[in-house]
């Protein structure tokens, strides 16, 4: 069965990845991290894109405020590492849930248009709420747990974070739920003549890919020991709807390759010139002429190419 | 017998457009009801009206004594009164059996189960549906690269997935072969016997409707011309005049 394979495929990507350290690189280790924290903050963006069918041009807000929540909780008021994390996702979920609620009563351009504004909303406390979140010098000097202070072993943290968090929307996105999810997406109409409220569904989704946006953003903030406001700017919701694109939206593990495959370029294309957004706008390109479904849709259509399914 | 739906005085005008004309109309529970008339009547805007697409301008429908005006397309489902589509509406990139199972997932309260993977969900109730409809051996084919009467029979398996008790069927028949619309009428003349349900469907095929309706209603410019018993409705001058007589039934 291909349920099986999976896991077996999941097992031993997880396997080779813990195996990492031992390469003793830490430039490996940390680029492999931060490759996990994108891949998950993609993943949960997809939740709404790919299955759903509803683009958010706002994801970076609930990125931003896991980051935030789960330092401040952290730092500002000393709480454990165990209570801080659930509570920035809980935060992250809720204001997704609160700005989903306005966003599902509009489609297509209107909503991806208010996701944006509230996202800029999100951004503007940031920087506004000095005292809280440290305002344009960023909230630093996060306060961890002794014992992921290492970079080897705040990689197992996040690589088991990632995996729990990767896990949990597999389980949803293959659920009653999210089945549902894709008819809502494939035709909203017929969807509300079977039963289904089209508007919770959405709602539920939203609030959903916001609640993992968030663990992504508090593994973030822990792993740069801080936050700025640039991570809950506009910017940063185009990229990772870039990584969603990139790896093909229409399947489950798309985004998490679209997320490796920006990042890693991403960070090499810094090595030898400063023209990065020039190189993005190339990538944008690529997948919009001739990459329609992403990588994973271009996998797909090689291997049909040579007669295997 | 008593009403199952009882409409009373229901209009409707797209911007000044009258598509339905102070509609009053009664369906009896267990009552197989055909509405015809020509292309533009107001056939689909009538089931629109009932089934929540639509907002009626003005006037009532009642559902076993329940006022349906304002309520979405989804609360009426779950009241038990499903419809199908004249023209296809299915999710076309699922597999035909996805198309049922989710509707079937829906009915049974299921679209906010969060664990469950969703496909192992309702097999067996899939594939029965789709044995009804004659669609088993397409049960893994994508939905939007059916023929075009098999998608109309998967129309009517994801209505049947409501498990309705009355079934609104807008033009059931419409774009099959004769051979189609003859394996189709009589399927869905056995599922209403067998599950007793009250059927409304509009056909442009005379010898489907005289063939199987117990009641006919005329639809003229968005008006009810005439309503009651087949030969009744084909002897009526006022509907010879308008649509049985002149040849170009739609
Ligand atoms: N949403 C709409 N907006 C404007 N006019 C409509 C709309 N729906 C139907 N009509 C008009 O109402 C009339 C009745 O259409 P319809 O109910 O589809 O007729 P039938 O199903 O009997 O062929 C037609 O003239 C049609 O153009
Ligand atoms: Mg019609």
């Amino acid at each position: 069965m291909p349920q099986s394979r999976y896991l077996i495929a999941s097992a031993i990507v997880i396997l080779l990845l813990a195996l990492l350290p031992l390469s003793g690189s830490r430039y490996a280790i940390d680029l492999t991290t931060e490759v996990l924290i994108y891949a998950l903050f993609a993943l949960s963006l997809n939740v709404l894109i790919g299955f759903t069918g509803n683009i958010s041009f706002g994801h970076a807000a609930y990125f931003a405020i896991g980051g935030y929540g789960c330092a401040i909780l952290l730092t500002t008021y000393n709480w454990p590492l165990a209570a801080s994390l659930p509570a920035a996702v809980v935060l992250a979920g809720l204001v997704a849930a609160v700005v989903g609620y306005f966003c599902v009563r509009l489609t297509q351009i209107y909503f991806a248009m208010l996701t944006l504004a509230f996202a800029m909303l999100v951004w503007g406390v940031a920087f506004k709420w000095k005292e809280v979140t440290g305002g344009d010098d960023g909230f630093t000097g996060i306060k961890m747990p002794e014992l992921l202070t290492s970079p080897v072993a705040y990689f197992y943290f996040t690589l088991a974070m990632v995996t729990v968090g990767v896990a949990a929307l597999w389980v949803i996105c293959h659920s009653a739920f999210g089945l549902t999810l894709v008819a809502v997406r494939e035709n909203s109409v017929r969807a509300g003549f079977i039963g289904i409220d089209t508007r919770r569904m959405r709602w539920a989704a939203f609030t959903v890919a916001g609640a993992f946006g968030g663990l992504a953003g508090a593994l973030f903030g822990m792993y740069h020991r801080g936050m700025y406001i640039e991570n809950a700017f506009w910017t940063e919701s185009a990229n990772v709807l870039i990584m969603v694109l990139l790896g093909g939206i229409y399947s489950f593990i798309g985004p998490i390759i679209g997320a490796a495959v920006l990042h890693l370029l991403q960070t090499f294309t810094n090595q030898y010139t400063p023209y990065w957004p020039t190189v993005l706008g190339l990538i944008l390109l690529v997948i919009v002429m001739v990459l329609p479904d992403g990588l994973i849709g271009l996998v797909s259509r090689v291997r049909a190419r040579w007669g295997r399914a | 017998m008593t009403s199952m739906l009882s409409i009373q005085g229901l209009w409707k005008s797209f911007e000044g457009f009258v598509a339905t004309r102070d509609v009053s109309f009664e369906l009896a529970a267990g009552e197989t009801h055909a509405v015809i008339g020509p292309n533009g009547a107001g056939k689909t805007t009538f089931f629109n009206l009932i089934t929540g697409h639509l907002r009626p301008t003005k006037g009532s429908v009642a559902f076993e004594g329940r006022d349906l005006v304002g309520l979405p397309p989804q609360k009426i489902v779950r009241l038990g009164l499903a419809r199908s589509f004249q023209r296809i509406n299915i999710y076309p990139r699922l597999s035909v059996f996805e198309n049922v199972q989710v509707a079937l997932i829906a009915h049974e309260g299921q679209q906010w189960n969060l664990f469950r993977p969703g496909r192992s969900l309702y097999r067996e109730g899939t594939a029965e549906l789709l044995d009804l409809v004659g669609l088993t051996r397409e049960a893994e084919e994508t939905a939007g690269e059916l023929s075009y009467g098999k998608q109309k029979q998967l129309e009517l398996a994801i209505a049947l997935a409501a498990k309705p008790r009355l079934l609104l069927l807008d033009e059931p028949t419409a774009g099959m072969s004769p051979q189609e619309t003859a394996e189709t009428i009589a399927s869905v003349r056995d599922i209403v016997k067998a599950r007793g349900l009250t059927l409304l469907f509009t056909e442009h095929d005379m010898s489907v409707v005289f063939g199987i309706a117990e009641r006919i209603s005329v639809l003229h410019h968005g008006e009810i011309i005439a309503s009651g018993a087949p030969d009744a409705v084909r002897n009526d001058p006022e509907v010879k005049r308008v649509y049985l007589g002149d040849g170009s039934h739609g």
